[in-house]
């Protein structure tokens, strides 16, 4: 029998796109299911964008062993992809002695895993390494960093398509029918895919393509958590991630990050939610963030707002004891063919890559894999205009004249920059996927200067209607049409 | 292109036309204006709507018309202008930096820059409003520009969040292109647009403005789906209990403006935490020598013929900058006293005629400006009413200031 494809992955986000990249290495063929317009539309874009070390997991835990290894290859990994990627280090700060207990037990469970260069430091030295930080002490870690989670996932899944992989946007799985040898059927809003194998990485919804694919009994627990994104302006104070000593839980509450392009993240909080998809911000939430936000930076200023949002992690617990697991990573023999990542949630971020090589050791096992030999590991994104010094901002527009004119001036990010996302190898069209590949609209102004130009553009190239220009989610509409008359001349 | 000039002007809407005009009539005729736009004019252009130029020029004319008047002065006497070009930086030594499609990377050297970058609108995120993140929220400029320079319809079931002017504008245009506009609210008790458009724009189409109202959630994953909105109290929190949900698909921001001043922070320009423009001095001269502020980058007007007024009236001292090479010390700080939000300018010399320029805090009734220097009267302006939305403006004459003291402005 014929299959559509070697492998199904379900869910394009950083973990699915990073095992998509993975299995490109190999001669198989490689299909990405996501239900949404574009990856990396929610747990994997809607976080810190923290590159964790590892310190935080119980020693021996999948999260341990895969943050600690996720950690010690991403300059290179960086590199590959071009992802924005700062290794700024981080404090985690105290304020009472029992606060420097808790620093101190997860500095030995940070060394046991394997973190290098953790200390503790005293004020002095914090005032050295960020004078912006609150609190009377900090672990220090070197080797957390920060990153761009958005153009990460995108650039696992553009490298993943440049190798082959091919994704099938707003593709929503409904349900698994297991075939002989493994395979599967798989339905779908846009039709059937068959495929020798399934990898569930659905986060969110795994535990319910878990149960599709014939592995019940998961239960995952949604904790939202809600942030504050500030001006750069605010950027300006904050050198490195901030956290408080972790909370009885082992988890961290409210902490302020400087993001790889300079703003600075507030947040999150910790909520128990019911709905796996509301990402709503609310007014107790964002009263909590400014309160306990201003303990970890001093510059949590009401004219640095500008803009919040949500993310869901998916928890996977116990059932019973609804204490929270690691990572779960399986491929069971009574369930052939289905490789089953469920729970994956922070430091999933870091973990992609290291999951991902785990569950092609699983497929490997099965089979014997061939590798690909066209394969390239390189990427190369879009070249951004405000990062270059003048004389290279020179050279750009002489190549192109596109470079010469700023499409979004708080970003200053450029029609040509505009153009290459409009036509970006996965062929998302939408206002938030250009937003997510430039920046464009991610400034204090909020797309006020930019967005009419960024629809214009969006129409022209795509040749789309008015009407169907979306800004995010599928049906996620921006206008009702031309007025009377037609298109402006 | 030459890379000295004796001004760059920033920004080719109203206050940087008409401050080129006049710098050019002075005899100042070594100019340039960047424009980032393709063509000049500012926000104007998409400002379809009359009532421009009563002050002015006696009539009332359309933003577009009252624009060409100035556009059509500056192409008859040939100064000089740059369109879709945006300025990256200003130098603490007057350079700018600037960069466009047919001229690449420019860099001028200039004897003045003119700040008039104009501003920009607050934002849904600026002001935390809770909900969700869904299509159909628009700021009222952004929505105006769509209808307006791109005849496009943004949306059907329309409510509005702020009484701003442009708020209520686009409360009458979209009535008249076929959406139906639920009400206006505005979380102050007292609007923050001006009486005409209270009449013209709502009442003459029957829309409902309710005062002391916000909206406290946004529902909807993909299009907008309906908004909830609360009575607030007199600190404008929303109270409990009052929240009533009016679905619709498009949600408008008119919510306040902010002058545009990152390119003024980066040349060193100090910034007044009340107007959110630079510190001026009577000459429109900011901290920084040579360089200057006028219109909506220096404070939000309600009117664009005080822009153009302003601005002219910064041609006149930057041409003096200009030709004298420096400018009068304007050691006095005016301070805004009771009940005054902002004044403009914020230091004088003490020794020749200015304009001042406030808004009040809060609506009065029945009261007067007064100006006060050492302890002594200097002016007493009477006024039935006096709103925040409405500019008031004042001469000070020179031989009734004293070289020395500070001035204070309140209103009693």
């Amino acid at each position: 029998m014929k299959y559509d494809y070697d492998v199904i992955v379900i869910g394009g986000g950083v973990v699915g796109s990073a095992i998509a990249r993975e299995l490109t290495r190999y001669r198989l063929k490689i299909g990405v299911l996501e239900k949404e317009s574009d990856v990396c539309t929610q747990t994997s874009g809607r976080n810190t964008g923290m590159l964790h070390a590892g310190f935080l997991y119980k020693t021996g835990s999948l999260k341990a062993q895969c943050a600690v290894e996720g950690n010690a290859e991403f300059d290179q990994v960086a590199k590959e992809l071009d992802v924005p990627f700062k290794r700024t280090g981080k404090l985690i700060v105290g304020f009472t002695p029992e606060h420097r207990e808790r620093l101190e037990r997860f500095m030995e469970r940070g060394k046991a895993n394997g973190v290098p260069g953790l200390e503790i430091i005293d004020r002095a030295r914090m005032d050295e390494i960020d004078p912006s930080a609150g609190g009377n002490f900090a672990m220090y870690c070197p080797t957390s960093g920060i990153l761009d989670p958005f153009q990460y996932t995108i650039a696992l899944a553009e490298n993943a398509v440049k190798n082959g992989a091919v994704y099938h946007l707003n593709t929503e799985v409904t349900g698994a029918q297991a075939l002989e040898g493994g395979a599967h059927l798989l339905h779908t809003n846009k039709g059937d895919f068959t495929s020798r194998w399934v990898v569930n990485s659905a986060g969110l919804n795994s535990a319910k393509v878990s149960e599709m694919l014939g592995i019940p009994g998961y239960v995952i627990a949604p904790i939202k958590g809600e942030y504050f994104v500030l001006d750069k302006k605010a950027g300006a104070f904050a050198k490195i991630p901030v956290y408080p000593a972790p909370n009885p839980n082992n988890t961290f509450d409210t902490h302020a990050t400087p993001t790889v392009d300079g703003n600075v993240l507030v947040g999150p909080d910790s909520l128990e939610v019911d709905d796996f998809t509301d990402y709503s911000a609310t007014q107790a939430s964002m009263d909590g963030l400014i309160e306990s936000g201003s303990r970890m930076f001093k510059h949590m200023k009401r004219e640095y707002f500008i803009r919040n949002f949500a993310g869901i992690r998916p928890k996977l617990i116990d059932p019973v004891t609804r204490e929270i697991q690691d990572f779960k990573l399986e491929l069971r023999p009574e369930v052939p063919g289905v490789i089953n990542l469920v729970g994956i949630e922070s430091p999933g971020v870091t973990s992609a890559l290291p999951l991902a090589r785990r569950a092609a050791a699983l497929l490997a096992g099965q089979e014997k894999l061939e590798p690909n030999p066209s394969f390239d590991p390189i990427r190369k994104g879009i070249v951004k205009f405000s990062e270059q010094d003048r004389e290279t901002q020179a050279k750009l527009i002489a190549q192109d004249p596109n470079y010469g004119e700023i499409v979004c001036r708080c970003e200053t990010v450029t029609r040509a920059e505009i153009l290459q996302a409009i036509h970006n190898p996965l062929g998302v069209c939408t206002v938030n996927g250009i937003k997510y590949r430039t920046r464009a609209s991610m400034g204090r102004c909020q797309g006020g200067y930019c967005e009419t130009r960024i629809t214009a553009m969006i129409r022209e190239e795509l040749n789309k209607k008015p009407e169907q220009v979306e800004l995010g989610f599928k049906g996620s509409w921006m206008f009702t049409g031309f007025m009377k008359g037609g298109a402006a001349k | 292109m030459r890379t000295e000039r004796q001004a760059v002007i920033v920004g080719g809407g109203p206050a940087g036309l008409a401050a080129a005009i006049q710098l050019y009539q002075q005899g100042v005729k070594d100019l340039l204006i960047l424009e980032r736009e393709h063509f000049l004019g500012g926000i104007l252009r998409q400002c379809i709507h009359d009532g421009f130029g009563l002050t002015r020029f006696g009539e009332t004319l359309s933003g577009p018309e009252y624009a060409h008047r100035f556009i059509q002065q500056v192409e008859d006497l040939g100064i000089e202008f740059i369109t879709d070009c945006t300025v990256l930086d200003i130098s603490h030594d007057r350079v700018v930096t600037a960069v466009s499609k047919a001229h690449g990377m420019i860099q001028v050297k200039a004897g003045a820059v003119i700040l008039s970058m104009g501003c920009r609108e607050r934002t849904r995120g600026a002001l935390s409003i809770p909900g969700t993140r869904p299509s159909g929220v628009y700021n009222a400029g952004v929505a105006q520009s769509y209808i307006n320079l791109q005849n496009i319809m943004v949306g059907k079931e329309v409510v509005i969040l702020g009484s701003g002017d442009i708020g209520m504008i686009m409360a009458r245009r979209l009535t008249l292109e076929g959406a139906h506009v639920q009400g206006v609210f505005e979380v102050q008790p007292y609007p923050s647009g001006l009486p005409r458009n209270i009449e013209q724009c709502l009442n003459d189409y029957n829309i409902p403005l309710h005062l002391s109202h916000t909206v406290v959630d946004i529902k909807g994953r993909e299009r907008l789906e309906g908004v909830t909105v609360a009575q607030c109290d007199e600190q404008l929190k929303p109270i409990p209990g009052t929240e009533e949900y009016y679905p619709c698909d498009t949600l408008i921001l008119s919510v306040g403006l902010i002058p545009e001043n990152e390119l003024s922070l980066a040349a060193g320009v100090e910034l007044d935490p009340r107007t959110k423009g630079a510190y001026v001095d009577e000459y429109y001269q900011t901290n920084v020598e040579g360089v200057f502020a006028a219109g909506n980058v220096l404070h939000v007007h309600d009117l664009v013929d005080f822009v153009s007024l302003e601005a002219e009236a910064l041609g006149n001292a930057a041409a003096e900058y200009l030709k004298v090479g420096t400018l009068p010390p304007c050691p006095l700080e005016v301070k805004a006293g009771q009940e005054v939000g902002h004044v403009i300018p914020q230091r004088v010399s003490g020794t020749r005629d200015f304009t001042l320029s406030l808004r009040v805090r809060h609506p009065l009734r029945d009261c007067a400006v007064v100006v006060r220097q050492n302890g002594k009267e200097l002016l007493r302006k009477k006024m039935r009413k006096a709103l925040p939305a409405e500019m008031i403006q004042m001469k000070l004459l020179g031989e009734k200031l004293s070289s020395t003291g500070d001035l204070e402005v309140c209103v009693e």
